[in-house]
């Protein structure tokens, strides 16, 4: 039968090799040839743009690449799908954005700021989703 | 009980029953909100609601594994608490920094990162007040006459739960880099570290309510928690397959996530199997049906739910769909909730002196949380499924089907009630056991 210290040394043997492994293809993700998300093109209005996200917590009712609350829509893709036009509206309300009976928060964003939420949107739309963007968002490849 | 500095852990237990009734009340908010009654939309809006219900989640079930360690250390140690003051210092300060985050959420002062709202100037204090946690703990621990491995495993698991808190914290300029790291805290804290805490915990349990030798019992500790790193940090990857990581996720991600369930499975296999061969003396039967409840639960809500949809193929459909909030609430509540529940159930008698673990009340409690919660479990299912049909094999407008489904959270919102009276009942226990008393250090059960 196995023995207290066979289990230990199963534990830190396990644990061990896999973190390292963990850190191995951490280390491979981040290579520059390996990566899917353009990551120069990631400029200051995409900064911006990412902060304008957290800041609102726009993640506690959309999800964007997936994460996120399940009370709104999906925005990976959501230019594509939208146009520009839409999203500059909704996010310029200064009432709460309501279209199928669900209220969305009235940001009253300028315009400086809209810009940047969408250069960050379109940042998000070029990243390569190994197909999930074709599964979330079906619409934004109907529409092209 | 026996050593007098336990009684620390009673008020973080109560800080615990505070911060859980408030977080269903948000819960309540948010289910409501579901079924179009947003009354509170200006004051408090969904992504409010929704970071208040999850954060305070996590800071509940934290206090609950602190006092948990408050009130197992000392005994397992075999001496007093390093310093009691301090102790208290340390609770008043986490209620404190807990408060103000939650105050916070209201007046947009928050970081959009989900599970990890809490802005930066308040980590930084989260930080503090956790090492001063460990300090006592591992002071406490390495001072004391013994160090056991239940013990090392408890300790183990919450200095990996600080330690992994800091990867959090980096800015990133790219969305997914966020992401990638901030699942090492998330994704790394309940299937991997937290497990650590609560196999030490229900270990710990288990050796006090079976009576079974501690050598059997702590062997398979062992196994467990090596089950759950062989498999938990490799299977990181289930977060990576679709968010613009690379490829190579989705094979790695695939196979060590499948086989996370091997890990719960073992720990429900290991309780039930020690209460079989135990005693079955011990007064506190109460405690034992939370002891081996979360055991079964958490193998089914983290384990089979959790193996649902961690297969690329499926998760492609299912991620971020109400699919995996069905998941999370019955993994979070089988695997953490009870098991917090558990040992406040197992410790509150030999704290307070008082023997009221036979009461009916306190099994109504265990009974209407339980049937509850998997109710919750299933309407969340049924809605996620439905939806993922709905918005992603037939392409449908993501609001369409969500008013298809909204039927579905009208049920959700019948067995919230059934459970928040559960709820209800435990806490009205937890109030008439009263306060701690140092009689209790004669009349103790163990
Ligand atoms: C007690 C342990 C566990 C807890 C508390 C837990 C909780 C959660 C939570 C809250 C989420 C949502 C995260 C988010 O989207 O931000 C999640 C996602 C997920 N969990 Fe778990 N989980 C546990 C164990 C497991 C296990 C053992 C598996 C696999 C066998 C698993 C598979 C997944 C998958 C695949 C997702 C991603 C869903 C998606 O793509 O939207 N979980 N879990
Ligand atoms: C009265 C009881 C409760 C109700 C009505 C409720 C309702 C909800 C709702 C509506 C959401 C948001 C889903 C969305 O984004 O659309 C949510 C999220 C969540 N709740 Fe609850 N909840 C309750 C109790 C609990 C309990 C007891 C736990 C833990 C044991 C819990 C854990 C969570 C988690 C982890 C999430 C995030 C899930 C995810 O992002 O995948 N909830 N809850
Ligand atoms: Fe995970």
């Amino acid at each position: 039968m196995l023995s207290k210290s066979q289990a230990r040394a199963f534990f830190l043997g396990g644990t061990v090799v896999t973190f390292m492994a963990f850190i191995g293809l951490t280390i491979y993700s981040f290579r520059p040839q390996n990566d899917q998300t353009h990551h120069d093109k990631i400029d200051a209005q995409v900064i911006r743009g990412k902060h304008l996200w957290e800041t609102n917590n726009c993640m506690g009712c959309h999800t964007i690449l997936g994460e996120g609350g399940y009370y709104a829509p999906e925005l990976t893709k959501v230019v594509e799908r939208k146009g520009e036009e839409y999203i500059k509206i909704v996010l310029q309300s200064k009432v709460p954005w309501e279209p199928n009976g669900r209220k969305m928060v009235a940001y009253a964003m300028n315009d400086e700021d809209t810009q940047a939420m969408i250069a960050y949107f379109k940042w998000i739309g070029g990243i390569d989703l190994n197909g999930f963007d074709r599964i979330v968002s079906p619409l934004s490849k109907d529409k092209q | 009980m026996k050593y007098k500095s336990q009684k620390v852990a009673y008020w973080f237990f109560a800080l615990c029953m505070l911060l859980f009734t408030l977080q269903i009340v948000y819960g309540f908010i948010m289910g409501f909100a579901r079924i179009g009654m947003d009354g509170l939309h200006d004051f408090i809006p969904f992504n409010t609601a929704r970071a208040v219900h999850t954060n305070l989640l996590v800071v509940w079930l934290l206090t609950g594994f602190m006092g948990a360690a408050y009130y197992i250390i000392p005994e397992e140690a075999q001496r007093e608490l390093i310093s009691v003051k301090w102790a208290y210092i340390q609770l008043i300060s986490l209620a404190v920094v807990g408060v103000v985050a939650i105050v916070g959420y209201h007046f947009n002062y928050w970081e959009g990162r989900k599970f990890l709202e809490i802005p930066r100037e308040l980590d930084y204090l989260v930080v503090v007040n956790v090492l001063l946690f460990l300090g006592l703990i591992l002071g406490t621990l390495f001072t004391g006459k013994r160090k056991t491995t239940t013990a090392l495993v408890l300790s183990m698991g919450l200095l990996f739960a600080a330690l992994l808190y800091l990867p959090g914290m980096i800015w990133f300029d790219s969305q997914v880099t966020d992401s990638f790291f901030r699942w090492w805290v998330v994704h790394l804290w309940v299937e991997g570290v937290w497990e650590l805490i609560m196999g030490g915990i229900l270990s710990y349990l288990l050796i006090k309510l079976t009576g079974v030798d501690r050598e059997v019992i702590e062997k398979w500790l062992y196994v467990i928690v090596g089950l759950t790193f062989l498999s938990g940090i490799l299977g990181t990857g289930h977060h990576y397959y679709y968010i613009g990581v690379n490829k190579i996720w989705l094979i790695v991600g695939g196979i060590f996530s499948a086989l996370e369930p091997l890990a719960f499975l073992a720990m429900a296999l290991f309780a039930v199997y020690m209460y079989r061969k135990g005693e079955k003396s011990h007064p506190n039967k109460i405690a034992l049906f939370w002891t081996i409840g979360a055991a079964i639960v958490s193998f089914i809500g983290a384990g089979l739910l959790g193996f649902a949809h961690t297969l690329p193929q499926t998760n492609l459909y299912t991620h971020g769909t109400l699919v995996t909030a069905m998941h999370g609430h019955y993994a979070f509540w089988g695997a953490y909730a009870m098991i917090v529940l558990a040992i406040i159930s197992y410790a509150l008698p030999n704290i307070t002196g008082r023997k009221r673990h036979d009461k009916t009340n306190g099994h109504m409690a265990f009974w209407l949380s339980n049937i509850g919660m998997l109710g919750m479990t299933v309407a969340f299912g049924v809605a996620g499924v439905v939806q993922v049909y709905m918005e992603r094999k037939m392409g449908l407008d993501f609001m369409k089907v969500q008013n298809e489904i909204s039927i579905h959270f009208v049920v959700l919102l019948l067995c919230a009630t059934l459970f928040a009276t559960g709820i209800t009942m435990y806490i009205i226990e937890f109030i008439k056991y009263g306060k701690p008393s140092d009689e209790a250090m004669t009349t103790d059960t163990h």
